[in-house]
Order: structure tokens, then C-alpha cells, then sequence
């Protein structure tokens, strides 16, 4: 048991936050413990760390990332430029193979990462920062604007986003074509309602705590309350939603693409490159399909992970931390 | 009971009729279904596309449009007029529901034994190295792409197929929902459709899996370590029934609402999964309609599919409150 105390006394600290200062002298008074005091921040970057799976998972993250952004700098091949070389298997001068058309699968593989991880970034951002005021908007002032805003939000959920982006981006492409940051766009905008919720719901319930009065009690305006007291102690959960839904956006973006809604041609994603290699398994070419599909799981898969940490480590009550 | 379900009831009718004004607005006006024909070429004569306009009922203000068009509904159970003639809406639409529904009822029922079993033994061996693999598994199912499993079942199973019998007939079939000259006796008949069933209902129970399972693991523990639990054995019931009876009866219910909620949302996975096995369902219905820029099939699909996100809420909600006393006396 006082194992348990020593460590968990931070973290008690932690979530209490304004009761930091009494906690610490309880501490202090009885001198069965000693409490180093660690700011909140490091507490969470404390507890991701003992997360192994989200470690190596950030780290995959990363390298993924550089291989779509840096990679194309570095390779001497392009993703539009075809090569005499005609269905190719994986070798030296091709790691992942060529297609069909001669076109570089490595190169092809690095742009489409790219763009998806652009997409799902900007969606997941626009989609959280929109959420976010909304959610706390209407948790805040409660009544009639809190029941008016969350209906909306509702009635956006009732929509199904694949086949009503599919819908919407059929129209545009006409006009905008290949527009990746239209159908970015589009997504956030079926997407910020489930942020809202959550943020709402947590406002809600911080909007009745002490710190919250002593701000008012300070003469402080609405505004300032919401987004300088309220928000960030939501952060946790904002920064959970945000990695979930970049990891949600991987998976409607490439569903999208590959039943030909979203990335067009002449550009790519990895949802186009597993949809024009989707009988490549039976035809001999497994590799046009295997390669960007595991790039997809990849980038999905670590994500979930990250995600999966940081909730550990913000919010160490929902799912108890690994020893 | 009942005058909580009543209220419930009449709650939902503005959402759905704010439901099918925002579904109208938008896709009337994103779906110009007179497009093909203004990009014929030779083009065709203006007064034909006139006429055409008329017929669809394209000429009046949007809001107008919405009037006609739910009140022809309600009225008249009237879905609209398609842009090919043949083209009977609320027939399609039933046929195409009843495919696409036996794919995702079984589904989910398959995935719901699944992640129960699963939840439940990952939760009362937590941290064991049974937990752990479950858990990696469920990861990846979760970040699987649906269509990117489907493909490679499929792929698998053409091989499979050509390995076992090159010449013959196959031996799991691969596309479409059945036979094209299917057997006529009864068992012959359910077990072609069953053997259609066998692949997409796969990728669909095991991409819902995952994350019912964890969900499922999460309430079991935080059941486990509840006082009445601690009580019943401490009173000196055995093992098998404080889990079941006590425990498991009560874990049940957070999975029961997310379950009614998730399942209008398998309507998406089964168009992607409807697409790769080349069924002729809701997916492909939908598919269909927007590539012919025919306006009133896809209006009544998505009137189906949000009403059954609406429906489904409801009955999560009727569901929580039969299951948990405590939300119906609130």
C-alpha cells in the first residue's frame, strides 16, 4: 500500500490540480513520504514513456512520416514519371516493384503517404479546433443554446460521412479537380460534431469547479474563461480525439479513394494505389497491393497505439496504467 | 416505462424531419441529374431537357422541391421519379434493403459473440499473456481498412479456389450475394445464400469486432472491481455465477447502446464490402445512383439510413433504460 501511495500521490496531484499546494504540505506534514513535485506535464510524458507499445509506435510514426516527406527529396524517381521498366518485381532500383503503366511503386507508395497523412492531419485539426469551441460553447452557457448547438450536432451525426462525402465530392471534382484540400474540407466538416461532444461534456462538468467561480469571482469575461480556464484543462481528452480522428480520416480518406471518390488521378493516396492494385494478388502482382496497404495499416495501427498511450497517460482512471 | 418510451418516440420525429430537410438541401443541391444529359454530345435540344426537368420536378424553388418530395412520401409513400423510366425506387429500395440487412444482422451477431467471449476472458485474465495477444489483435483489426481485408479474403479465397479445383466450380464463392442459377429446392436455395454470405460477413463481423471487444473488456473490469461484485463473493457464491449472473448481466449494458449505435454506422462498411464482393445490395444501389446522377434513389437511401441512425438511438436508448432502472427513474 504505500508503494502505491508514493507513486500514485503525483497523480492524485495531478488531476486535482488547484489542490496541488494543500496535498503537498499533507505530505510534507507527516513525513512518511516524500512527494517530488513534478509539473503535470511531465507526469504525462512520464506515463506515455511506460507505454512500450505507443513508444515504438511514435517512432514508427515518425519514420513514416519522413519516408513520405523527406523520401521524395531524397529518391531520384518521381511518382508522375513513368520508366520503361513494365510490372516489375520488388528489386534494387525498385524496392516496391513497378506497375502496369511503369510508373515507380516506392515513389508512388511516398507521395500517396503523403498525402493521405496531409489530409488526415488537416482534417483532424480543423475537425478538433472546430469541435472544441463549439463543444464548449455550448457546455458553458448550457440551456436552450447548449440543447439548440448539441441537436445540430446531432442531426450532422446522423449522416453517414462515407457515403455523404461521396455525395458532395461527386459534385465538386468537376470544378476543383483533384483537390485534396476540398475533400479535407469536406471530411472535418462531418467530423468536428463527435469532438463537440466530448468537449462538451467535460465542460459541462469543469464549468461547476472552484477555479472556474474564483475566475468569474475575478471579474473575468466569458470568453476568457472558456478558452484560458476550461479548454485546457480538457486538453487531454482534445489531444486524444485529435490522434483518433487523424487515424479515423486515414481510414474514410482511403476508403473514399479507393472506391474512386476521393484523391483522383493524377494524384495519388494510398486508398487510389490499393484500388488499382486490388486484383494484383490473383494476377501475380502482389505487390502493388501489399505495399500500400501496409502503409495504411502502418500509419492507422500507430496511430491507434499513440492514441491509446496518450489516454493512459492523461486519464490514468479510464484504463490503469501499466506497471 | 411507457410514457418514457413515448417521449422518446415523439422526440425523434423533428430530428428526422430536420434529418431529411438537411439531407435534401444539400444533395438536391450537390446532384444535378439532368448533368449527362447537358453533357451529351451531339447536344441534345434544350426542350428536351426542359421536359426532362419537368418530369423530375426540377423547375420549382429547392424548398418546394423538399415539400413535394416529403409529402409525396409521407402522402403517398411516392419516392420520386428516377431518371430512367423502368427505374421503380421503393421496390429497389426494399429488395436492395433485404440484402444488404441478412449481411449486416449476421454480422453483428457473429461479432458480438466474438467480442463478448473475448471482452469477457481478456478482462477476468487481465494483463495475462492471453490479454495481451488479444489486445494486438484487436489493434489491428481496428486499423485494418475494411476494403483492404476484403480484398485480400478475396484474393485468398480465388486461390484457395483455383488450388483445390482449377477446373470446377468454386468452392467459396467470391461474388455476388448468390448463384447466378441458383439451386430451386429449399436447402439447395439457403445453402447457396449462405455460401455467398461466408466471406463479406467475415470482413464486416471482424472490423466491428475490435473495437466492441475492447469496449466490452473495459466495462467487465470496471465491473469486477465493483463492491457488489467483491460482496457476492465474499457471501460465498462460486466463481462461474458471481461472473455470469452478477457481473457479466451488468457489463452487458455500455455494449448493448454502443452496439444500436454502431450498427447504422455498418451500413458504410457493408457499400465498401458490397463493392469488392460485387453484391447487389444497398451498396450497390448507391453506387449506382451516383454514377447516373439520379437524385431521388439517393435521397431514399440516405432517408433510410438516417432514419435507422435515429431508429437505433431510440432503441439504444429504450435499451439503457430497460437494462439500467436507474436512467428510467432519473
Amino acid at each position: 500500500m504505500p508503494e502505491k501511495n508514493i507513486d500514485s500521490a503525483p497523480d492524485i496531484a495531478a488531476t486535482l490540480g488547484t489542490e496541488f499546494g494543500q496535498y503537498a504540505r499533507a505530505a510534507d506534514g507527516d513525513r512518511e513520504f516524500t512527494v517530488t513535485v513534478r509539473t503535470q506535464r511531465q507526469i504525462v510524458v512520464s506515463r506515455f514513456l511506460k507505454h512500450r507499445a505507443a513508444v515504438v509506435s511514435s517512432v514508427v510514426f515518425l519514420l513514416v512520416v519522413l519516408f513520405a516527406f523527406i523520401g521524395p527529396l531524397l529518391w531520384g524517381q518521381q511518382y508522375s514519371i513513368m520508366t520503361n521498366d513494365i510490372e516489375v518485381a520488388p528489386s534494387g532500383t525498385h524496392p516496391f516493384g513497378t506497375d502496369s503503366n511503369g510508373y515507380d511503386l516506392f515513389a508512388d507508395v511516398m507521395h500517396g503517404a503523403a498525402r493521405t497523412l496531409e489530409i488526415a492531419v488537416s482534417v483532424a485539426v480543423a475537425s478538433t479546433v472546430i469541435g472544441t469551441i463549439y463543444g464548449a460553447i455550448a457546455g458553458y452557457y448550457r440551456g436552450w443554446v447548449d440543447t439548440v448547438m448539441m441537436r445540430f450536432a446531432d442531426l450532422i451525426l446522423t449522416i453517414p460521412a462515407l457515403v455523404f462525402a461521396i455525395i458532395v465530392s461527386d459534385k465538386f471534382s468537376a470544378n476543383i479537380a483533384s483537390a485534396w484540400y476540398f475533400l479535407a474540407f469536406i471530411l472535418a466538416a462531418l467530423f468536428w460534431p463527435i469532438c463537440a461532444r466530448i468537449v462538451r461534456a467535460q465542460v459541462l462538468s469543469l464549468r461547476e469547479k472552484e477555479f472556474v467561480e474564483a475566475a468569474r469571482a475575478l471579474g473575468g469575461r466569458d470568453g476568457r474563461i472558456i478558452f484560458r480556464h476550461i479548454v485546457p484543462n480538457c486538453m487531454g481528452s482534445i489531444i486524444v480525439v485529435l490522434t483518433l480522428t487523424v487515424a479515423n480520416t486515414v481510414l474514410v480518406e482511403t476508403a473514399l479513394s479507393f472506391l474512386g471518390f476521393g484523391v483522383r488521378l493524377p494524384d495519388t493516396s494510398l486508398g487510389t494505389l490499393v484500388s488499382s492494385g486490388q486484383t494484383a494478388i490473383q494476377d501475380g502482382f502482389p505487390w502493388l497491393f501489399y505495399f500500400p496497404a501496409l502503409f495504411i495499416i502502418l500509419i492507422v495501427l500507430s496511430i491507434n497505439f499513440i492514441g491509446d498511450g496518450l489516454r493512459d497517460a492523461f486519464d490514468p482512471q479510464q484504463t490503469r496504467v501499466r506497471a | 416505462m411507457l410514457a418514457f418510451t413515448i417521449r422518446r418516440l415523439l422526440a425523434s420525429i423533428p430530428v428526422l424531419f430536420f434529418s431529411t430537410l438537411l439531407v435534401f438541401l444539400i444533395v438536391a443541391s450537390s446532384i444535378d441529374p439532368l448533368s449527362p444529359l447537358r453533357a451529351r454530345n451531339p447536344p441534345i435540344p434544350q426542350k428536351t431537357i426542359q421536359a426532362e426537368a419537368n418530369r423530375l420536378g426540377l423547375n420549382h424553388p429547392l424548398l418546394q422541391r423538399y415539400w413535394d418530395w416529403l409529402t409525396g412520401l409521407i402522402l403517398h409513400g411516392n419516392w420520386g421519379t428516377s431518371v430512367s423510366p423502368s427505374y421503380n425506387i421503393g421496390q429497389r429500395l426494399s429488395s436492395s434493403f433485404l440484402v444488404t440487412f441478412r449481411l449486416v444482422i449476421l454480422s453483428i451477431l457473429l461479432s458480438l459473440i466474438l467480442a463478448i467471449a473475448v471482452g469477457v476472458l481478456t478482462a477476468v485474465r487481465q494483463y495475462s499473456r492471453l490479454d495481451y495477444a488479444a489486445t494486438s489483435v484487436g489493434f489491428l483489426f481496428l486499423s485494418l481498412p475494411t476494403f483492404v481485408f476484403a480484398i485480400l479474403l478475396k484474393s485468398w479465397a480465388i486461390q484457395f479456389n483455383q488450388s483445390v479445383r482449377p477446373n470446377g466450380p468454386p468452392l467459396i464463392a467470391t461474388l455476388f450475394e448468390s448463384s447466378p442459377n441458383p439451386p430451386t429446392d429449399f436447402f439447395g436455395k439457403i445453402g447457396d445464400t449462405v455460401g455467398h454470405l461466408v466471406l463479406p460477413t467475415i470482413v464486416l463481423s471482424l472490423v466491428s469486432y475490435a473495437s466492441w471487444s475492447r469496449f466490452q473488456r473495459s466495462s467487465m473490469l470496471e465491473v469486477l472491481n465493483s463492491d457488489y461484485v467483491r460482496l457476492a463473493r465474499a457471501k460465498g457464491l462460486s466463481r462461474t455465477r458471481v461472473l455470469f449472473r452478477h457481473a457479466l448481466r451488468n457489463a452487458l449494458i455500455p455494449l448493448s447502446t454502443q452496439v444500436a449505435l454502431d450498427t447504422a454506422g455498418l451500413l458504410g462498411g457493408a457499400v465498401i464490402t458490397e463493392t469488392i464482393f460485387e453484391w447487389h445490395g444497398m451498396g450497390y444501389m448507391f453506387i449506382q445512383a451516383i454514377g447516373n446522377y439520379d437524385l431521388y434513389p439517393l435521397l431514399a437511401w440516405l432517408v433510410v439510413a438516417s432514419s435507422l441512425v435515429i431508429v437505433f438511438n431510440l432503441l439504444a436508448d429504450l435499451l439503457y433504460a430497460v437494462l439500467d432502472p436507474r436512467i428510467r427513474l432519473a
